[in-house]
């Protein structure tokens, strides 16, 4: 039996295999219960302009009494002046240098602008932040994060919200086995746990979602069951599947079979 | 002076950023951006607003 194994990002250990977003949900209650219940020790938040000042208040007070460690997102940003400005906001409020860098090239699909987001994470990056890049399961651009330092790298099943799951499996495959000493985290499109435990499957450290515990019938349940799918995908991946086959072989041995050829 | 603060018109008595803050109400956490640039806390008591700057206060929601 293998033992528990964590994942390191940025030199931090976790033992969870889940990242989990905190908007979306029915209610404030309904968000910490599904939270918890996942088992996640990293939740991602964003800034917005201050409304009611006592609403957000009460936001930051829930996810400050989770005790999880805190991902700043830069959602809705669609240039790099954006992208850093809010970026640097978000390390002022939060007091963290990680960022999950979104930076939207088209709002139909919500697909990252590649070109842009590599221009942002450079600049980030020789300010000091840890940067966490939201990307598309491109090998090249993947790879273009990398040697720009990022230590993990956030490559999507599919678009945000769809819930399809992981739509191009061949090209998540080539980014894991190009890039073997990345964190790699499948980010946005998972719609049920058995895509977790897919990406899970396919030797991704982790898979970060929101959409598909919040806006489940039962959000806490659904956050139990990928918890047990990330488990379960990651036990998968440890133990080496088997090796797939176009013939069937027969799992009872056929020595001793009786009535064997007779007629 | 006249501002624009998250998206509303505000007409100040002081042209000091962390008097207009004051001012405007905001609550801890935030972080400030003047015309889409962000400006740091430390030099929020020091900073002085022209006219027409549009001011965004943003504070932690929730996230995916």
């Amino acid at each position: 039996m293998l033992p528990p194994d964590n994942i390191t990002i940025y030199g931090e250990q976790f033992s969870s295999r889940l990242l989990i977003g905190s908007a979306l949900y029915p209610s404030p209650a309904t968000m910490t219960k599904a939270i918890n219940a996942s088992g996640a020790d990293i939740v991602t938040v964003s800034l917005r302009r201050q409304q009611s000042a006592a609403a957000g208040d009460d936001f930051w007070q829930l996810i400050k009494n989770t005790g999880l460690k805190v991902l700043p997102n830069t959602a809705g940003c669609h240039s790099v002046k954006e992208v850093i400005n809010l970026a640097k906001m978000c390390r002022e409020v939060f007091a963290t240098d990680w960022i999950k860098l979104e930076l939207i090239g088209d709002d139909y699909n919500l697909q990252p602008d590649p070109f842009a987001l590599l221009e942002a994470t450079e600049i980030l990056i020789k300010d000091g932040f840890k940067v966490l890049p939201y990307c598309t399961d491109d090998l090249v651009l993947c790879q273009r994060l990398d040697e720009l330092g990022c230590e993990v790298l956030m490559p999507w099943g599919a678009p945000i919200g769809t819930g399809k799951g992981l739509l191009n499996s061949y090209n998540l495959k080539a980014i894991r086995e190009r890039l073997p000493n990345s964190t790699l985290i499948v980010d946005a499109g998972l719609g049920l746990p058995s895509h977790a435990c897919q990406a899970l499957e396919l030797g991704y450290d982790a898979v970060l979602l929101n959409s598909a515990i919040a806006g489940a019938g039962c959000p806490i349940t659904m956050g139990r069951a990928f918890k047990a799918a990330v488990e379960a995908g990651r036990f998968a991946y440890n133990a080496k599947a088997m090796p797939e086959k176009d013939v069937a072989a027969p799992s009872t041995p056929t020595m001793g079979m009786p009535f064997w050829h007779q007629t | 002076m006249d501002i624009i603060i998250n998206g509303k018109e505000l007409t100040l008595t002081s042209s000091e950023l962390k008097q207009c803050l004051i001012e405007y109400g905001a609550k801890a956490p935030f972080s400030v951006a003047i015309n889409g640039q962000f400006v740091p806390q430390e030099q929020h008591a020091n900073y002085t607003l022209n006219d027409g700057d549009c001011i965004d206060v943003l504070s932690p929601i929730q996230g995916g």
